[in-house]
């Protein structure tokens, strides 16, 4: 049942780094994050990874592996065949700190200029009132463990540093819709996205999609209604429906 | 050095220490959030069933009378019953608050906040998001967080002028001081290593629970008790360190992901528990106290889950350690599952459909990590270490820490509120409730203050060489083996079902341990080098490792979260006694303190019979006649 696998482990600093090889014990049933904590208990106790719930829950332990942007933590290794190298190496959007740690700054500076939630001023706790099939669709948005692939994945910022100032990524973006979607929001975001968040960069690869560990639809569900949104609000019907019908209480 | 000075420094952002900053910062203070993980990802973060309040959304005879009884009826009558009170009647309205801040919770029909069955709540009480509440929660705070911060930009120009995040930044020593309250906190960078300095007037330690000090445990890394550490260091007292949840499903199945949880939501959605025969032995292991609230038929059990007027609830829904303990007993007895658990079966009540949109994270999770599908297969599921009832000693009111002025405490580092076992649900609560009143008391302090307290040069030097002084040791003891050997020591000893002189056994392997740590060497610098922290970590898993079990050997009788196999009965006796540890001549020492009594009003809303069978015979003479 066991076997030995060959891992390759990107090791370094903000400066300098490189692949180191490993070979190391691996059980049934035992995930990526497992065997880098083997690594890290056995040959290289200083090696550098973060992680918390091991469930898939808190988005903590983003890298990528043999460069597919994933959880460590949900990567099974019996997707890899035992003789197999199994790469892993940091997200590549952003900057490394060390080893398997990169500075991910750059959302929380993101997720700060989105201005919040604000509900209506007439209504006190315990009064609001909102119907399921109204706020399932926030829901999905809300579903996010911020892992980040999204934002490691999407070309507009992988390749090109310089649009991070311009540009808040997937998750951010979806955020706004998210906000947008909430039925008891009543902040105007109709042109927050397009004009302060740089939406327009977006030509909808779908990459952020394919990514998400939660199977959130990014594109389909918030980028692309929020494109159409701002393209003319009033030649949706549906999304005309939507906001007239914002506030429902019973 | 780093430094900087704040009113309050908050140790934790999980939901209580968030809830306390939002407190706090609209109190007018200046406040420094500190966490050892990144904002966001705090272990609140893996809450799955819900949150209780009694909003009495689902069943209008539902409100806070009936949370406190079902609160101290789960506890076993030991805990606070001020803390109890309080946070029954202040639950809903923090809940309330949440969608004030943006929240979306499941909702009924009528558009109002939906609420689920939960084991020991008489009604469908626990606010949720699917399975998974703590991930509102913990956006949802952070999110206020930030609409703080944009207030403040606003106003001050900065988003942080006020109120800054230290993410990765871990707090390894309290600094009070000459007159002994505290003046600071000191800490360090996780990514660089440097050494970070706090003035603050108050500090609140929200740091959380302390599983990893045993084997099986669904808690995260960050669970090492570093609050209790702090704590018994700065001069505070624990109580209660001997109750010690251990959720009756946890993962078994594979052995990397053993310990991780199943949501009592699987059982509360009517999940049911059989072992290797295929009997639903629940129904076995119905306590006395008990009998006339959980029903003792199949057909009487299935009943409830359309009919909870007129049957009464299936015993899978029982407190959890009763669940916890029959689990153990089944598989001892040789009739558990293939992988030492027993089986729990959600696919036979309900439909695919409906298993994936009410528990679609227990879905992935089985599916991804264990290749189950469990719309159509039983799960394998037995105990895991789960949660601390113990902890630190709080006034209920401000939650200030006995005999350490300026130190408050909240959330699962924080005692009195879930007494001997904890109700599911009732700790998200307890964080927004707590969490809040943490915040005020430290405002309240400050503003009692009539100087600030300084921090001396000398109180920040013994911190750092304290806290810098395992990477220039250059022992050759390895930190993650005894850390694992801790592990195990817990996890045989002093488990589940505990005895005196396996007790006594682990205390000596524990200072064995204790003279090793001295000897650990740590390779690599101070730049995100976790072997080190794990030696940091390390020292708090010992004292609290050494607390629980210091605290299990005093406790001679069986009650709640802690089963001492020589001492099966619960004694009505150590009802009102709390086994108390602080630190002395260098090690923890235990006393006995008394709890305080419930008053009659609050004793009133017990049937006499109930209060005959917790109380001692000369407690419940003193009753007033008009309760007893
Ligand atoms: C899998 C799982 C499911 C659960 N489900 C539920 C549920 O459905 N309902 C319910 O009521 N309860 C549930 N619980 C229990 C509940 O989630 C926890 O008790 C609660 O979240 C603890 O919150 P907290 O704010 O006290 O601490 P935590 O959320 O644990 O946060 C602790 C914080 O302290 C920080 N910290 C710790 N030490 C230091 C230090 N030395 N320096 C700096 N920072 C430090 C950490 O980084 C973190 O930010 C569940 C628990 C688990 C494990
Ligand atoms: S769909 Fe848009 S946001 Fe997503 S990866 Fe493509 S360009 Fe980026
Ligand atoms: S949207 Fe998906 S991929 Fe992006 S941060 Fe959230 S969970 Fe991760
Ligand atoms: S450790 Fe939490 S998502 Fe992987």
């Amino acid at each position: 049942m066991g076997y030995r696998a060959k891992f390759r482990v990107w090791r370094g600093n903000a400066n300098t780094g490189a692949l180191t090889s490993y070979e190391v014990d691996v059980n049934e049933g035992e995930v990526v994050l497992d065997v880098i904590h083997r690594i890290q208990a056995t040959e290289a106790p200083d090696l550098a990874v973060r992680w918390n719930c091991k469930a898939g829950k808190c988005g903590s332990c983003s890298a990528e592996v043999n460069g597919i942007p994933k959880l460590m933590c949900m990567t099974r290794m019996n997707t890899f065949n035992p003789e197999d190298v199994v790469t892993v190496s940091p997200m590549r959007a952003f900057p490394v700190i060390r080893d398997l740690v990169t500075d991910v700054s750059y959302n929380y500076k993101k997720a700060q200029e989105v201005p919040v939630f604000e509900g209506p001023k007439d209504l006190a706790p315990g009064e609001y009132r909102m119907q399921q099939e109204d706020v399932a669709r926030s829901q999905e948005f809300r579903k996010c463990i911020e892992c980040f692939l999204c934002q490691n994945t999407c070309h507009v910022i992988r390749d090109h540093e310089e649009n991070k100032k311009v540009f808040s990524g997937p998750r951010f973006l979806m955020r706004i819709a998210e906000l947008d979607m909430h039925p008891l929001d009543t902040t105007d975001r109709k042109h927050m996205a397009q004009d302060d968040h740089g939406l327009g960069y977006c030509n909808i690869t779908k990459c952020c999609t394919e990514v998400c560990p939660e199977h959130i639809k990014i594109t389909d569900n918030a980028l692309i209604p929020m494109k159409e949104r701002v393209v003319d609000v009033k030649y949706d019907p549906v999304r005309w429906l939507g906001s007239t019908i914002k506030r429902r209480t019973s | 050095m780093e430094r900087h000075s704040y009113d309050v420094v908050i140790i934790g952002a999980g939901g209580a220490g968030m809830r306390a900053a939002i407190e706090a910062r609209e109190a007018g203070l200046s406040v420094a959030l500190v966490s050892k993980s990144m904002f966001g990802k705090a272990h609140t973060v893996m809450a799955e069933g819900g949150i209780a309040a009694a909003m009495a959304n689902m069943n209008s005879n539902d409100g806070w009378q009936v949370h406190f009884r079902d609160t101290m009826r789960g506890s076993k009558f030991h805990n606070n019953w001020r803390m109890a009170q309080l946070h029954a009647q202040e639950s809903p309205m923090r809940v309330w608050e949440l969608e004030t801040y943006g929240a979306l919770f499941d909702r009924t029909k009528e558009g109002k906040i939906s609420q689920r069955n939960f084991g020991g709540h008489e009604y469908p009480r626990l606010a949720h998001v699917g399975d998974r509440t703590g991930l509102e929660l913990i956006r949802t705070l952070q999110q206020r967080i930030v609409g703080l911060q944009q207030k403040d930009k606003k106003e001050f120009g900065e988003y942080e002028a006020k109120l800054r995040v230290f993410q990765e930044c871990t707090i390894t020593e309290l600094m009070k001081d000459d007159s002994g309250v505290i003046a600071g906190a000191f800490g360090y960078w996780r990514e660089t290593g440097d050494p970070i300095v706090f003035d603050a007037a108050a500090v609140v330690l929200a740091t959380g629970g302390l599983g990893k000090s045993f084997k099986v445990t669904s808690n995260s890394w960050e669970g090492t008790g570093d609050g209790v550490g702090l704590a018994l260091r700065a001069g505070g007292t624990l109580i209660d360190m001997e109750f010690v949840q251990f959720h009756p499903t946890g993962m078994v199945w594979p052995l990397s992901v053993k310990g991780i949880l199943v949501t009592e939501s699987v059982r509360g959605e009517g999940g049911v528990l059989t072992n290797s025969e295929g009997r639903r032995f629940m129904f076995d292991y119905i306590p006395d106290v008990f009998r006339d609230k959980y029903a003792d038929t199949e057909a009487e059990a299935d009943g409830w889950y359309t009919d909870p007027d007129n049957n009464r609830r299936p015993p899978e829904l029982l407190p959890r350690d009763e669940v916890a303990r029959a689990i153990n007993s089944e598989v001892k007895a040789g009739r558990g599952s293939p992988h030492g658990g027993v089986f729990l079966d959600v696919s036979k009540r309900l439909d695919a459909e409906t298993i994936k949109r009410r528990l679609p994270a227990m879905y992935h999770q089985f599916k991804e990590l264990a290749d189950v599908d469990i719309t159509k297969e039983p799960m394998e599921v037995g105990p895991t270490c789960h949660y601390v009832m113990g902890g630190i000693e709080v006034e209920p009111e401000t939650t200030a820490t006995v005999g350490v002025p300026g130190l408050f405490a909240a959330g699962e580092v924080a005692a009195g509120m879930h007494g001997a076992n904890r109700l599911g649900g009732n700790s998200l609560s307890d964080l927004l409730v707590f969490g809040k009143r943490a915040g005020a008391g430290a405002a309240a302090y400050i503003n009692s203050l009539s100087t600030r307290p300084k921090l001396s040069d000398a109180a920040v030097k013994i911190a750092e060489q304290k806290t810098f002084a395992p990477l220039a040791n250059g022992g050759n003891e390895n930190p993650y083996t005894i850390h694992q050997e801790l592990q195990q020591v817990m996890n045989d000893l002093v488990g589940i079902i505990r005895i005196g002189t396996e007790l006594q056994d682990a205390l000596t392997k524990l200072a064995e341990l204790k003279v090793r740590m001295g000897k650990v060497g740590v390779a690599g610098g101070k730049e995100y080098n976790p072997g080190w922290h794990l030696v940091l970590d390390l020292e708090n898993m010992h004292l609290v490792s050494t607390s629980i079990a210091k605290s299990a050997i005093t406790r001679e009788e069986s009650r709640g979260g802690h089963t001492r196999d020589d001492f099966q009965e619960m004694d009505p006796k150590w009802r009102n006694k709390n086994v108390a540890c602080f630190m002395a001549d260098g090690d923890v020492q235990v006393k006995l303190k008394d709890l305080p009594m419930l008053p009659a009003d609050l004793a009133a809303l017990f049937e006499q019979s109930e209060l005959k069978k917790y109380l001692s015979e000369e407690e419940y003479a003193q009753l007033p006649k008009e309760v007893a």
